[in-house]
């Protein structure tokens, strides 16, 4: 599917610093005006009929649809059940808030921990399964969190969803974050949350581990004759886009000061899925504008006709039979580097 | 007790009964074609909807077996002109399409014939009850069984003794020898496809009479099918017919015990399954892992 990496071609000298030049231009420009939008957001959004919170979403669901893509776009593995870990982010967070310390930090790594050490448990059960199958196992893990949400009345509220929580002002000794109200302070408490994590994804991938998984991905057979270890490092793929997807949970929950079975469901699953697809799930920053038009077109849908679940299908449709290699995929394959 | 008992024991048996129809159909859909059918649970209630539909022009007999076909001719048209464009593709693809395809044909039905529950009607002698005593057990409760019994086996000896059954359980096994062999694998993906849809429909008409039609009657039905799938172990039509009826009868007989605990108790079996024996009760090593 993509170019192989490192492919050397002989190519005179003065143009191959031109060649340099460009690259980096390519390679940086598209970084620089995505921060640049993330963080001018709350000037501009309100301007085309937008509003903060939105925006907050589109980071929170982008993240966690970058966070899936770890595993599906650069270890090429499916997992369908990603709203399992997500929404474990969520109850952490709600249920750490509600019912012991009210501290955000502490809940969002108690929500964090909560979701990616159910990825790690339940990823060492089924990391020898591959393609379909590992979907599906992957969905009915998502389905048992669902239900277990759903029918524990008492302690997580059941279908109604966990209320009673908000997000608490975070204090740096002297200084205190005031988040509570929701506007930009806390849109760019999301920014701040989303770009270490998204740092931190980006060292992943280019460092020896991340070439490691893409080998597995375009070669399953020939990485594993090199030595390497395919289940451990899957596994590994599948905990640590878990510890992501948690992490976007986390955010969720703080997002709305709520948290409910349908985060855990599996149409978010599919809806995560979507996100990475329709992005290009070859790409680093795909998901994330996956993400942002899911969210504007599902807003925007929803509150024009009481039938958006069609267009949602169609979309869903429209995507896998016309445009296969997502948005960011094709304008990288117009213009192949 | 007693009588309580036994109400479960049948419960637990028409359930399964309809957890093996639906995983069946899913699982051959899934073997020869590796594409898990989130639309299924739809198939199913479009089952039901154009037996409704029918039954009272031709009658409940004839749209118990027009209705099937229908929803089969439905899934070919769906199959031929979309569906089998991805199958080449990575799974993520035929995974999101049928997601999507569920999405519209849920909401369609929503659409056509309402959000709100139909009643289906039913013969007059299906709706007694078979004894006073056993006024629980109503024969269409005993119709069901045994129309699925009928058709399980009906499909089994299909695939065992007719040359397009053959075919199909050795697609399973290795597709590109079978191709190699110059059968037409793209036609019996369709034909396969159409045999997995008229067992959704089938179903369909079956949990109608039971439960009523509604639009999304069929997605409780969906997740403990692919359990069922996953238990039996995939690659394994014998195993999906186990794996389904396990779990209808576990689930039963844990309503006797403990009510609230009889659904997870279906995910606690997959768990363990998933724990001792990865590859599923009767599933292959090396099948599709």
């Amino acid at each position: 599917m993509s170019a192989p990496v490192g492919i050397v071609t002989a190519i005179p000298a003065a143009a191959q610093t031109a060649k340099v030049n460009a690259s980096a231009l390519r390679r940086w420009l598209p970084v620089i005006v995505i921060w640049a939008a993330l963080i001018a957001v709350p000037l501009w959004l309100p301007l085309v009929g937008g509003y903060t919170a939105l925006a907050g979403r589109v980071l929170v669901l982008g993240l966690a649809a970058m966070g899936l893509n770890l595993l599906l776009g650069f270890t090429g593995v499916l997992s369908f059940g990603h709203a399992a870990y997500f929404g474990l982010g969520a109850y952490g967070a709600g249920l750490t808030l509600r019912y012991l310390v009210h501290s955000t930090p502490l809940a969002m790594l108690a929500g964090t921990l909560l979701g990616g050490l159910a990825g790690m448990v339940f990823g060492s059960l089924i990391v020898r399964r591959r393609g379909v199958y590992f979907a599906m196992c992957t969905i009915a893990f998502g389905q048992i969190c669902y239900y277990v949400a759903y029918s524990w009345n008492g302690f997580t509220g059941g279908f109604d969803g966990l209320r009673n929580f908000h997000r608490e002002p975070i204090g740096f000794g002297l200084l205190t974050l005031d988040i509570t109200d929701g506007g930009a302070r806390f849109y760019y408490f999301i920014v701040a949350v989303f770009a270490i994590a998204v740092t931190l994804m980006g060292i992943l991938i280019r460092s020896p581990f991340g070439r490691t998984l893409r080998a597995i991905r375009e070669n399953e057979r020939r990485a594993r004759f090199l030595g390497i270890r395919i289940e451990r490092h899957i596994w590994l793929s599948f905990s640590i886009s878990c510890f992501f997807t948690a992490l976007a949970g986390t955010l969720y929950a703080l997002l709305n000061n709520f948290a409910d079975p349908l985060a855990l469901h599996y149409s978010l699953s599919g809806y995560f899925v979507i996100m990475a697809v329709m992005g290009g799930m070859r790409t680093f920053w795909g998901p994330l504008l996956g993400a942002a038009v899911f969210v504007v077109l599902q807003d925007y849908i929803s509150s024009m006709t009481v039938n958006w679940m069609s267009f949602i299908g169609v979309l869903f449709m429209f995507v896998v039979l016309f445009f296969p290699r997502g948005l960011l995929g094709m304008w990288q394959w117009r213009s192949p580097a | 007790m007693l009588q309580v008992v036994l109400f479960n024991v049948t419960n637990g048996l028409i359930i399964g009964a309809f957890y093996v129809l639906m995983a069946l159909g899913l699982s051959l859909i899934l073997n020869l074609s590796n594409v898990i059918n989130f639309a299924h649970g739809n198939f199913l209630a479009l089952g039901g909807y154009l037996a409704f539909m029918l039954a009272p022009s031709i009658g409940y007999w004839g749209a118990l077996i027009i209705s099937p076909l229908l929803v089969a001719l439905i899934g070919v048209v769906v199959e031929r002109l979309m569906l089998r464009r991805v199958y080449n593709r990575d799974p993520v693809y035929s995974l999101l399409f049928t997601f999507g395809l569920a999405f519209v044909m849920q909401d369609a039905a929503r659409y056509i014939w309402g959000p709100n529950g139909l009643p289906m009607g039913l013969p007059a002698i299906l709706a007694q009850p078979l004894s006073a005593e056993l006024f629980f057990i109503t024969w269409y409760r005993i119709f069901m069984v045994a129309i699925v019994i009928v058709t399980v086996i009906g499909l089994f000896a299909f695939l065992r003794y007719t040359r397009i059954g053959l075919r199909i359980r050795a697609g399973t096994l290795d597709l590109e020898t079978v191709a190699t062999l110059g059968i037409n694998v793209s036609l019996l993906r369709t034909f396969n496809f159409a045999v997995g849809c008229m067992l959704a429909g089938l179903s369909g008409v079956l949990a109608a009479g039971q439960i009523g039609l509604n639009p999304n009657m069929g997605d409780d039905l969906l997740m403990p099918s692919f359990i069922a799938i996953i238990i039996g172990g995939v690659g394994s039509l014998t195993g999906t017919l186990f794996g389904g009826l396990l779990i209808g009868l576990a689930a039963a007989l844990t309503t006797v015990v403990y009510p609230s605990a009889s659904e997870a108790v279906i995910y606690v079996i997959m768990m363990l399954v998933l724990l001792l024996r990865p590859r599923g009760l009767l599933g292959e090593e090396g099948m599709m892992s």
